[in-house]
């Protein structure tokens, strides 16, 4: 990430212009944090305040709160600028609870689970 | 050894000229990096403002403007949509995003936004070591 000068802080890929926006942040892990962008470096580690994790499964999500948080350069792997007249999310989903939203995420884990095991099972019949 | 006459020259490969031998003075190539990348960094450059689609390790896929691009190939663009976008509900009101360089798998580009002949010159030229 190049250090930007004050002339050029609209053309460069500095993280500088989404200081203090709202952000969503897209982790290796699969994991989307919100929060607000308070510092950044050129590793482009991310000092977020306000951080919550947005958690969907299916029609359903839950943003769970956490706080101050610092994210390491290397999970990121997209910043996203949040555009405050659009809605965030479809209109269809629903907010749920944090408990419910573990609960439905422990069954689609389970679900993928199951269904790789089966996969595996029958990897030595050996079909086309 | 008989060598090919130069390829004629397009006006934007007179751009993509200046803008290479612009970044190989600002941009000196730096510990553990190889000149190689600046090609890319130069020519990622004379793209800006075209529509591109930048496809992610994670599989998603993203299609905007080019906005920018640095010496990491960190990726700015605007105006983005996704492409399977009922998969990636949560990316409904991003409109403007920065892509660290580390986790871009693909950028498809415009057929029209690639001179073959120029890159292929450039590159051979890198080869050589000039």
């Amino acid at each position: 990430m190049s250090w930007a000068g004050p002339d050029d802080i609209f053309l460069s890929t500095s993280l500088a212009t989404y200081l203090d926006k709202k952000l969503l942040v897209l982790l290796r892990d699969g994991r989307k944090l919100l929060g607000l962008l308070r510092s950044f470096d050129q590793f482009a580690n991310v000092v977020l305040e306000g951080a919550c994790e947005r958690v969907i499964v299916g029609n359903l999500y839950c943003d769970i709160p956490l706080g101050l948080y610092v994210i390491r350069g290397e999970n990121v792997v997209l910043i996203g600028e949040l555009d405050l007249e659009k809605e965030e999310l479809p209109s269809h989903m629903t907010a749920v609870s944090t408990a419910e939203i573990k609960r439905a995420q422990k069954a689609e884990r389970e679900a993928t689970d199951l269904k790789g095991s089966m996969r595996k099972r029958m990897e030595f019949l050996d079909f086309d | 050894m008989k060598s090919n006459s130069p390829p004629p020259r397009t006006v934007s490969s007179f751009h993509f000229r200046r803008i290479y031998k612009q970044t190989q003075k600002t941009h000196p190539p730096f510990l553990g990096r190889a000149i190689e990348i600046m090609l890319f960094f130069s020519y990622f450059k004379d793209l800006v403002g075209r529509e591109v689609t930048v496809e992610l390790k994670n599989d998603l896929a993203i299609r905007g403007t080019l906005h920018s691009v640095d010496q990491y190939l960190n990726i700015k663009l605007e105006n983005t949509r996704v492409v399977d976008q009922d998969k990636y509900p949560h990316m409904l009101s991003v409109r403007n995003c920065f892509i660290r360089g580390s986790v871009v798998r693909y950028v498809q580009l415009p057929p029209d936004g690639v001179d073959i002949e120029l890159l292929h010159d450039a590159t051979r030229r890198e080869a050589r070591g000039g």
